[in-house]
């Protein structure tokens, strides 16, 4: 599958299918501090993925307060 | 994963709050936390008129349209803060916003009516880029909300954020500031009252309300933030969610319920040691506002060149740091 990152924004390839749980586990996100996003709308932690999706991982942490 | 309310399609776990929703029923959540919020802390009423102070970013974005969903009269404040390109691409995220939603945005260009953009102002005052953004922003949105005739001003303001800050200021034992630490602030001579209406949902779970109500925010973070203090914060406490969910919401409204009373409001009232800035007339400790010799010292320099400040490495928040 593909994985969209950001900060800095790139692309990694992963083989699927694999749960969003253990995508986080394999690439060590914290699951509090991002969003799973696949075709426009969010997916939960449960949910897996295809060897042929394509997911982002957004982050939704920002720096004001 | 299915929605704990109607047993669809979960998209979104919640694991504070031991549950997980479909579309309709987190967004259903969302608007339910706000007006229970509002209403726990009588922050304002369906009559007043209501600024919101706007970033482009998904916080202020989110509280205006939930603010617009349960009926308010709002209206939006977005001040450009001349941040390069992030500036650029922000104002725009809040006009679509405030274009699609038919609402009215007051917009204040901080280079163009001041003279100063953020990253020279906090070069010339020797101050970090955000605490030259906060004051610059403090006295813009006081200011547009008294000039404006509004009741009170609304900021997008998290359960992230303030527990951040809430553990900024504990660990340092600031105590003028932990008396100050409350979703709602009264109005004082000069000073609009201002609340924070979004103290019960994360940033995850308002990044997640954006992206289900197809609002289209700047993900980008600013490129003015590295290095931030809360940043680092906010990695911490998102550590100790994983392990303990809730335990954010916990910190924060504990304090607000057993720790914030002890804090005497007296330090973190300074109003009666308050005049009028000579200048500008905000209120001020001195003869000339923190604002005012912000705009002295930044007037003239040399604007400053933005370069890329983001780290190539990841932090495991998803953020560079």
């Amino acid at each position: 599958m593909i994985v969209k990152l950001r900060n800095p924004a790139r692309e990694l390839t992963v083989r699927g299918p694999m749960s969003v749980t253990k995508l986080f586990n394999q690439l060590d996100v914290n699951r509090e501090s991002v969003l799973v996003i696949c075709n426009g709308t969010l997916i939960p932690s449960d949910a897996m993925l295809d060897d042929d999706a394509v997911v982002e991982i957004r982050p939704v942490i920002s720096g004001g307060a | 994963m299915k929605c704990t309310v109607c047993r669809g399609p979960a998209v979104i776990d919640l694991r504070r709050h031991n549950s997980n929703f479909c579309v309709d029923h987190f967004l259903r959540f969302c608007r339910d936390q706000v007006r229970r919020t509002i209403d726990e802390f009588e922050m304002f009423a369906p009559t007043d008129r209501v600024l919101v102070a706007v970033s482009g970013g998904k916080d202020s974005l989110a509280i205006w349209d939930l603010l617009m969903e349960l009926g308010y009269s709002v209206d939006g404040l977005y001040v450009g803060l001349g941040i390069g390109e992030y500036s650029d691409a922000s104002g725009e995220h809040a006009r679509r916003f405030a274009s699609s939603r038919g609402a009215t945005l007051i917009e204040v260009d901080l280079p163009g009516t001041y003279g100063y953009d953020i990253p020279t102002g906090a070069r010339a005052a020797r101050r970090a880029p955000c605490s030259a953004c906060g004051l610059t922003k403090r006295h813009l949105f006081d200011a547009a909300a008294i000039d404006g005739g509004y009741d009170v001003l609304v900021t997008g303001h998290n359960l992230d954020d303030e527990a951040a800050v809430l553990f900024g200021n504990t660990i340092k034992w600031h105590t003028e500031y932990l008396a100050r630490q409350a979703p709602v602030l009264p109005a004082r001579a000069g000073f609009p009252r201002k609340v924070k209406p979004l103290v019960r949902l994360s940033e995850r779970e308002m990044a997640a309300y954006c992206v289900l109500s197809r609002i289209d925010y700047i993900v980008d973070e600013c490129p003015m933030a590295a290095g931030n203090r809360h940043l680092g914060y906010k990695e911490v406490l998102n550590d100790l969610e994983a392990r303990s969910p809730g335990a954010k919401a916990d910190f924060y409204f504990n304090f607000l319920r057993s720790a914030a009373g002890h804090f005497n409001a007296e330090d973190a009232d300074s109003s009666g040691a308050l005049r009028e800035c000579e200048r500008c007339g905000a209120p001020s400790s001195g003869e000339v506002c923190a604002f005012c010799r912000l705009v002295e010292r930044a007037g003239g320099s040399q604007p400053v060149t933005l370069s890329p400040t983001r780290s190539s490495s990841p932090s495991r928040n998803g953020a560079s740091s």
